[in-house]
């Protein structure tokens, strides 16, 4: 798991923001990892030590209006708690959770089998490819 | 800490420190002893291969991650041998004669940069694309354009044997593009210019340059530097730096220019973007044939936007659509009919927009969205749109639309959208490629950092040579009107290179 962030909590997060990661097999999520990891390798400590604090956050904020962790909602309430962050008032929180939101769309979409899924193929042979 | 010494060192092998070098280049033959500094790395051809987070990694400072201050905006920029010219388009506009007019520098007329501008068009191979290699996501757009009798203008672009992968922003795999890294640095290096990879400068003081070489990190892409990795001192007669809107500035004020030059790292502006996305109910060429083709500028003045066609990847396509969930993997999924636009805000510069450095003498950027930059954006999104709707897409993605999906059906509603429109910093992803000013050409240092010439005010061998030498936005792809001012400025050190040398 890239840099000890909680599975659970990382991967329940990943599956509300791309719900098509739910159906992602044991090696889709290892590789989404590698991906996380080598995006976060250089980033400095502090920035990596906000990710973990963000993640609890997110785990842990539910508690007020669900009496639940993130991780026991069910795929609708989740998605209600991620919106909230990515409107709240505060700015410093909405820039928090759109770090997060980009760390996990890098994860999934810069895979091979993502770009597969989606259709896209480039090729540097271009139109050569093409036709 | 090893000393070395040159007659002329170069900062930054980009758009200026790539035609710095090639212009200067004739002294070599003549015993003058030139170097080009470049923090980034020099790619093989072979290493190009368009994967997009290799690629990044390899190609843009900071992965192509770099923040604002406070995180809203993405900032893009090269990092390479080549600088940004390794990983823009190619799309080569002539500077306008109003905002060279609106520039108001002193010394420095319009006639003047077109005529070096149109230099570098000829050297670069600038055209046209034909029209058989204008995949459906570019005419689409015309189409659209036409249809609303809106102005729409063809980019000329500097390619020679396209062969369409639309990886241009990944650096071109198949080495079309002509920038620094294909034209000037090779022909500088024919003529004796010494390029060093790897190599960041850290502080210049009197006519000496503090560097450090960096090893080829395990792994990575590129050649090792020509240097031994380590800490040099560079001894140099003349210093020009072009290490762009960011970077210059931010080594002026860690070498403590700042107090003598007052307006060091001011008048930042970044024409700040998102992308706009429609999807079509069938599949266009979209990720093969050059991705920008054509542009839209007419209402630069009056709404403060310009559009571009533009063409992504998938991580950066789906970082550029707002929200998640469903109808974010919604448009994904349609990835195969998808068009694209670039909205581009003409941002004016703003007090509050500046270059600074941290404790640790890092860039720092400051930047808040002004409510004129703000507006031209909302404009140019419901411009999109119309434009999309136009060319028969089915729906549209508008990021600052309060429900973001927007079906043809509601196309008639695109002024209510506007005026319900939420732009929130943080929210809606914006990014910037165009990063401009900060070492301000004018006549004083209580108006600028350099002369109409990149001469830093009382340096007599310190020279600026980049992207922020502009005094104010240029609403308009940069890369030509850096050249020619690029252009001018080697124009003044071979006048001064007697004195100087």
């Amino acid at each position: 798991m890239p840099l000890d962030l909680d599975p659970e909590i990382f991967r329940a997060i990943v599956s509300t923001i791309v719900p098509e990661a739910s159906a992602m097999d044991e090696k889709g999520w290892r590789d989404l990892d590698r991906v996380v990891e080598a995006l976060l390798r250089d980033r400095p400590e502090s920035l990596k030590r906000q990710l973990r604090m963000f993640l609890r956050f997110i785990q842990w904020l539910p508690l007020v209006r669900y009496c639940r962790p993130f991780t026991s909602l069910n795929f609708a309430a989740r998605t209600r708690v991620l919106a909230h962050l990515q409107n709240d008032p505060i700015q410093k929180v909405r820039v928090g959770f759109w770090g997060l939101r980009t760390i996990v769309l890098a994860g999934y979409y810069a895979r091979e089998e993502a770009a597969q899924a989606i259709g896209y193929a480039a090729s540097p042979r271009g139109w050569e490819a093409a036709r | 800490m090893k000393k070395l010494a040159y007659d002329i060192v170069i900062v930054g092998s980009g758009a200026g420190g790539g035609t710095i070098a090639q212009e200067l280049s004739p002294l070599c033959r003549q015993g003058a002893r030139i170097a080009v500094l470049e923090k980034g790395p020099r790619l093989r051809d072979e290493e190009f291969t368009g994967r997009e987070l290799e690629m990044s990694a390899a190609l843009y400072e900071d992965g192509g991650g770099f923040l604002t201050a406070d995180g809203t905006m993405t900032l893009a920029f090269g990092s390479a041998y080549g600088g940004s010219t390794a990983v823009y388009t190619g799309t080569s506009m002539l500077p306008p004669e109003r905002i060279i007019r609106h520039w108001n520098v002193p010394g420095l007329t319009h006639a003047d940069l077109e005529c070096r501008a149109r230099k570098f068009m000829a050297e670069n191979n600038v055209h046209l694309v034909e029209d058989e290699f204008i995949n459906e996501n570019n005419k689409l757009f015309l189409e659209g354009c036409r249809r609303l009798d809106y102005d729409v203008q063809q980019f000329p672009v500097n390619i020679k044997g396209c062969r369409g992968s639309s990886l241009c922003n990944l650096g071109c795999p198949n080495q079309a593009k002509q920038g620094t890294d294909r034209v000037q640095l090779p022909r500088a290096e024919q003529n004796g210019v010494e390029v060093v990879t790897r190599c960041q400068v850290l502080r210049i003081a009197d006519r000496t340059l503090a560097v450090r070489v960096a090893a080829k990190p395990p792994g990575a892409k590129g050649d090792p530097s020509p240097w031994e990795p380590g800490d040099y001192q560079i001894e140099a007669k003349i210093v020009v730096l072009c290490a762009g809107a960011v970077s210059t500035p931010a080594l002026l004020l860690r070498s403590g220019m700042g107090e003598t030059l007052p307006r060091l790292g001011h008048g930042f502006t970044a024409h700040p973007a998102f992308i706009m996305v429609a999807e079509h109910d069938r599949p266009i060429t979209n990720f093969v044939g050059h991705p920008k083709s054509y542009y839209l500028d007419q209402f630069a003045q009056s709404d403060r936007f310009v559009l571009e066609t533009c063409m992504y990847f998938p991580f950066v396509t789906a970082k550029s659509l707002a929200g998640f969930g469903a109808p974010h993997s919604a448009f994904m999924r349609a990835f195969p009919r998808l068009q694209m636009i670039l909205v581009l805000g003409c941002d004016e510069v703003d007090p509050d927009n500046r270059i600074a450095i941290d404790g640790g003498g890092r860039p720092v950027v400051d930047y808040r969205f002004t409510p004129e930059t703000i507006r031209g954006l909302i404009r140019g999104a419901i411009a999109s749109a119309k434009i999309f709707f136009a060319a028969g897409a089915m729906r549209v993605h508008m990021p600052v639309a309060k429900n973001t999906t927007i079906e043809a059906r509601d196309a008639g509603d695109l002024e209510q959208i506007a005026a319900g429109a939420e732009f929130k910093p943080g929210k809606t992803p914006v990014s910037a490629a165009h990063l401009q000013g900060g070492c301000a050409m004018g006549s004083a240092p209580s108006d600028s950092v350099t002369d109409c010439y990149g001469h830093v005010h009382g340096i007599p061998w310190l020279y600026v040579a980049d992207a922020s030498l502009f005094p104010n936005s240029l609403e308009i792809n940069p890369y030509l009107t850096i050249m020619a001012l690029a252009d001018r400025v080697a124009q003044r050190i071979k006048e001064d290179v007697r004195t100087l040398l």
